[in-house]
């Protein structure tokens, strides 16, 4: 089964599929969704962050008999499934974390709902233990990559560096803040919300309300306004909540979250730090890599260990080494559970390496691109974990490309004397899709069905949020069916309409799902067997075309021994940064940044680079402006107003290009684009302040009040 | 309660019955006139919710409804004109100028403010669009889109 | 984690008269009046100021929206008049140019097609981007009450924190400014946390008249209210060099720790700028 090139849409520009109406204001998000009869909810928050509950008193001048009032004893089963069950989807009486929800509310008045929610006193017997610091709280999952001698190796070094490196929280600042809305007919539930997961929802709510039959529970996911991993899992307990006071009020209820309350609630990159030790020769050959990642959880596990998972996976980052250990280790503390954050512990992990490899190339008197590229992986290479790549990473491409565009050499030799100037670079790689045998448990599966009007249908649970989902699967099964690319048609995804997917995250959309909906398309080729299919469907009613994950023939992953192939594929970029920092202020701005990747067969250019430089301006945010400043565990600085991201006037131009080394088994040759993006811009802009500042710098984001300290 | 508050809507006269401190976004928005515009932040930060207010570009959470009273105001749901789309939306879809697309909408109003009154953004397309968030595209495309438009204004 | 303002607890008002206005106020010496409203929405939405009652100054623009020459070479920018009226003004362009570039960063181009000088003044946040501009152009604000009005110069007009010396009967009418008397390099910083839509961390805005007899300098964010450095402006005339200087304004300034930056940082920052300002005024 192939398609061969010259394709008619694979490669193409295709103009997003939904586009007409995200421009002319019709697109349907959840706060759009008018239900007549619609009670608003709200969600009373612990403001301690650890310590019991010993009283809830309902103030006065509240008419209290006229709202709808929810505890933790109202739900049949009080969780929020993910990977483990320890998170309540409401408080009973311990509270873990500050902002953990204890009840909700819902009135038809939105704005009596606000004074009731002041109205409310929470009397607490705080427990002065809490911890919010790495290695304070207990170990809530810890994993050991090791391969070779390492201390053996160590002893034959000739240059030893070690440094600790730290990254910050980072908040999604989605444009659209989480909410749903959701009503009950009989038993069974409908949520339509804003979310990456539809059925991450479903099992979630599913198992708070006890229910039996998975048709119990519709979740459709309605235009999203932007998610990055902030709707991966959080979304789920707001699901519950709604279905929670929908069920009590018998009536439909709304709860969209405003701004505040998002930013203080919801979940957040974790917080790291990577204690870094790596041995070489003095012509810089790297030998050793000593490794030690470790991260705040939070007060629940939620994502936390496959988020480490991906931290260590990535901490060897692009180059070869004798003997290697990686530690991870997740630790809780009594902060609001931190969760998935596109790159997924992937960037915390490639900062330290590719920062320390920046400052080691300085220390050895060496250019940070010939210390890099001595050192690149190569096909066969094998990586700490025991793979050995299959697949040429074809770096020294990819780096060649990316000097050319930034016209490295002249650019770094003009700005090398000049004070607060600086260029830095950082290369890495990102794994596409579920960590180790992660897609085999998740079996996603997809559909395509035939139409009496000749079309296709596809139905993925694979959400858009805007990298282009909608698009970009019409595309590949318009290439292999031979229709027009508008004959193929996106189903919004709907748990009852559409099957299970898998989650629409790990950078695993167009490479992995794409690649089972180009096999379910071969399917339908197959049946249809020329078959025009207005007729096909004529003749034998709806057919589907269907696939169901199937590891790559060789991938193999040991999760007992963390061996194997934790991905079957990797894509490759490289990052150079250019920032000049104010002499008075210390405040760095970023000047120019350039991106060159491999993301395989690249399927939709414009919206591949569209992604791509939105990922940089996140990347750019975490490293520069984007500080979360907790008070006990809880962001405080929770508006726009504080909570800094680049405007138009802070991100820098941005280029970016891609060298295609397609995978074959990924859709089309495709490998990951979603996630990388975030992995380069934290080290490359830390590097180029580095060099501006003549000192190595350790921490991001780089706050100018850290830099001055004449 | 109070009187309803009257003003021109993309050029049709509509009486709102929000409370006359209610954020115009908000009045908009509840009473099903313009769910086009969109919420953001409410505090003026994010841009999502930018109309045209008597032609200036404003942030509409940060208008009290009955500073509105009588004025025109345009949102996005006036660009486009019988089915044809204005050159803005068109160029924001050929040169992938949305992505999420919640941004949109505000991003759109900024843009057509810009396109009537250059001179307010003397520094050109980056300036004028430094009061709209977006955290999708890192901003490149949208450039494109409005220059895009802009050239095409220009008969180019 | 504040929630939202219950609107339906709020009282507006909307007069249509000067004369309504005043008596309005008068009547409600607590009614909070708008202008542009883009601070009052901002509490709105954080929970702030439930209960009250607004004056709602709209329906004045005709008397109110004005920035015109005075006869004395001043200017008078009406309580009405927005940022965006004020940068674009040829006269304010012309000899007001520090006016021109504050209200240039004060939020974005939306929040200064709304927001009004008067109301960055009547606000009192130390943060104010124009403020420290208004006091280096020796400003004077007009407060008026049924029973007439006042002037006041801006650099007496706040007593603390948000304090100000305006009685709960007056309403600010007009912000006037003399002639000025300074030399065409005008200085003007505002250290913010990105390059738009910023909150300043310190904001400084300063110049000197012909031959640096005399010098103004005026900082944001470094005090409890925005502050003229009379002090240091003497010692700058009286000669001294930025060692000096810095020596007397650090007496004059008291800046905090906040969720935005440090007292540290500040400090610091304000040493640079003041070394920055210096070199900037003698290159001339």
């Amino acid at each position: 089964m192939s398609i061969a090139p010259p394709y008619r849409y694979i490669g193409q520009s295709i103009l997003r599929r939904e586009g007409r109406e995200k421009v002319t204001g019709a697109s349907r998000y959840v706060d759009d969704n008018v239900i007549p009869d619609c009670l608003h909810g709200k969600t009373i928050r612990s403001t301690i962050a650890k310590g019991r509950i010993v009283d809830i008193s309902f103030g006065e001048g509240i008419p209290w008999d006229e709202f709808i009032i929810a505890t933790a004893k109202d739900l049949p089963r009080n969780v929020v499934v993910l990977i483990e069950q320890d998170q309540p989807a409401l408080v009973e009486e311990f509270v873990q974390h500050k902002h953990e929800p204890i009840l909700l509310l819902a009135h038809k008045d939105a704005g009596l709902l606000e004074d009731a929610a002041r109205a409310i006193t929470i009397t607490y017997e705080e427990d002065k233990s809490a911890a919010f610091e790495i290695g304070e709280g207990s170990l809530q999952k810890e994993y050991l990559i090791e391969e070779g001698d390492i201390e053996k190796t160590f002893a034959e070094c000739d240059v030893v560096f070690e440094e600790v490196y730290r990254t910050g929280a980072q908040e999604h600042v989605y444009i659209e803040p989480n909410g749903f809305v959701g009503w009950w007919d009989g038993d069974n539930i409908h949520l339509r919300g804003s979310h990456q997961c539809p059925y991450y929802v479903h099992k979630a709510v599913k198992t708070a309300f006890g229910l039996k039959d998975d048709r119990q529970v519709d979740i459709l996911q309605e235009t999203t306004g932007g998610a990055f991993g902030g709707k991966e899992d959080f979304p789920s307990t707001v699901a519950i909540h709604t279905a929670l006071l929908a069920r009590k009020a018998g009536r439909p209820v709304r709860m969209i979250y405003d701004r505040a309350e998002d930013m203080a609630c919801s979940t957040k990159r974790h917080p790291s730090e990577t204690r870094l030790r790596i041995g070489c020769t003095k012509d810089g050959k790297l030998k050793a890599l000593d490794c030690d990642f470790r991260i705040d959880g939070g007060a629940y596990i939620t994502l936390s260990p496959v988020v480490l998972s991906r931290g260590i996976l990535h901490g060897s980052g692009p180059y070869k080494w004798e003997a290697a250990r990686l530690v991870g280790k997740s630790y809780a503390t009594n902060s609001p559970p931190y969760g998935a954050f596109r790159g997924f512990g992937a960037p915390q992990s490639l900062f330290a390496i590719e920062s320390a490899m920046s400052a080691l190339a300085e220390k050895l008197g060496m250019c940070p691109v010939e210390f890099r590229r001595k050192n690149f992986l190569k096909k066969g290479d094998v990586l700490p974990t025991g793979q050995a790549l299959e697949g040429d990473p074809m770096l020294d491409a990819i780096v060649d490309k990316g000097l050319q565009m930034a016209d490295y050499w002249n650019r770094a030799k003009k700005i090398a004397p000049i004070p607060n100037r600086g260029i830095g670079l950082s290369v890495f790689l990102h794994g596409t899709g579920f960590t180790g045998s992660g897609e085999v448990y998740l079996a996603s599966r997809v559909a395509l069905a035939t139409r009496g009007d000749g079309k296709v249908e596809v139905r993925v649970s694979s959400t858009e949020m805007g990298q282009g989902t909608e698009t970009i699967f019409p595309q590949i099964a318009a290439e292999v069916l031979g229709l027009e690319v508008d004959d193929v048609l996106f189903v919004k995804p709907q748990t009852s309409k559409v099957p299970n997917s898998g989650p629409t995250v790990a950078s695993r959309t167009c490479s992995v799902v794409g690649r089972l909906v180009e096999r379910a398309a071969h399917d339908l080729k197959g049946k249809l067997n020329g078959t025009p299919i207005a007729d096909y469907h004529a003749t034998h009613g709806e057919t589907l075309g269907e696939a169901k994950y199937q590891a790559p023939p060789g991938l193999y992953w040991d999760d007992e021994k963390y061996r194997g192939s934790a991905y079957g594929a990797y894509s490759w970029g490289i990052n150079i940064a250019e920032v000049t920092i104010d002499p008075v202020t210390m405040h760095p701005t970023v000047e120019n940044f350039w991106g060159v990747y491999d993301i395989g067969t690249v399927i939709n250019p414009t919206l591949a680079k569209g992604q791509v430089e939105g990922g940089i301006a996140q990347g750019i945010g975490w490293a520069t402006c984007e500080n979360v400043v907790l008070e006990e565990g809880a962001m405080i600085n929770t508006h726009m107003t504080n909570y800094i991201i680049p405007t138009t006037m802070d991100a820098p131009p941005i280029m970016v290009d891609f060298i295609e080394n397609p995978y074959e088994y990924g859709g089309f040759g495709s490998k990951g684009v979603g996630e990388i993006p975030m992995d380069g811009p934290g080290p490359a802009v830390l590097n180029a302040v580095s060099m501006a500042l003549r000192r190595p710098l350790n921490k991001i984001p780089i706050i100018a009040e850290e830099l001055l300290d004449d | 309660m109070t009187e309803p508050i009257r003003l021109k809507l993309n050029g049709k006269e509509v009486d709102l019955h929000s409370h006359p401190m209610t954020p115009l976004l908000h009045a908009l928005r509840n009473e099903e006139l313009s769910p086009g515009t969109k919420y953001g932040c409410g505090e003026g930060e994010c841009g999502a919710c930018t109309v045209l207010l008597n032609g200036d570009a404003v942030m509409s959470c940060m208008v009290p409804l009955c500073q509105a009273e009588g004025a025109e105001v345009e949102t996005v749901e006036g660009l486009c004109i019988d089915g044809e789309l204005h050159p803005l939306q068109e160029a924001f879809i050929c040169e992938g100028g949305a992505q999420c697309g919640i941004c949109t909408p505000g991003m759109l109003m900024s843009a057509l403010y810009f396109l009537r009154q250059p001179e307010k953004a003397p520094g050109g397309v980056r300036e004028a669009l430094e009061g709209n968030l977006c955290r999708c595209t890192g901003y490149t495309r949208i450039y494109q889109s409005v220059e895009r438009a802009i050239g095409e204004a220009a008969g180019k | 984690m504040n929630t939202r303002t219950n609107i339906n607890t709020l009282k507006c008002l909307v007069p249509f008269t000067i004369a309504e206005a005043l008596e309005m106020k008068a009547a409600h010496p607590d009614a909070f009046p708008i202008a542009g409203g883009t601070d009052v929405m901002v509490w709105m939405n954080d929970g702030k100021m439930p209960g009250r009652t607004y004056i709602s100054l709209h329906r004045l623009a005709g008397e109110w929206r004005h920035v015109t020459g005075t006869s004395d070479g001043g200017i008078s920018i009406g309580a009405l008049a927005n940022y965006t009226d004020v940068r674009m003004n040829p006269l304010v362009i012309e000899r007001w140019p520090l006016l021109v570039e504050s209200a240039r960063v004060t939020g974005a181009l939306q929040i200064q097609n709304r927001g009004t000088l008067v109301g960055n003044v009547a606000n009192g946040s130390p943060a104010a981007d124009t403020v420290p501009v208004l006091m280096v152009y020796d400003a004077v604000l007009v407060l008026a009450n049924t029973k007439g009005e006042r002037r006041v110069p801006l650099s007496d007009f706040y007593t603390g924190y948000r304090q100000t010396i305006m009685d709960g009967s007056e309403l600010i009418t007009a912000i006037e400014l003399p002639h000025a008397a300074l030399q065409p390099n005008q200085y003007f910083r505002k250290v913010g946390t990105r390059e738009a839509q910023a909150i300043s961390k310190v904001v400084c805005a300063g110049g000197s008249t012909p031959g640096g007899k005399q010098f103004r300098l005026a900082w944001g964010s470094v005090a409890p209210t925005t502050i003229r450095s009379f002090k240091t402006e003497e010692t700058l005339a009286n000669g001294a060099d930025a060692e000096e200087a810095w020596e007397v304004l650090k007496t004059e300034i008291s800046p905090i720790s906040d969720i935005r930056s440090t007292a540290e940082y500040r400090l610091r920052v304000c040493r640079r700028i003041l070394e920055e300002f210096i070199g900037h005024q003698s290159v001339s």
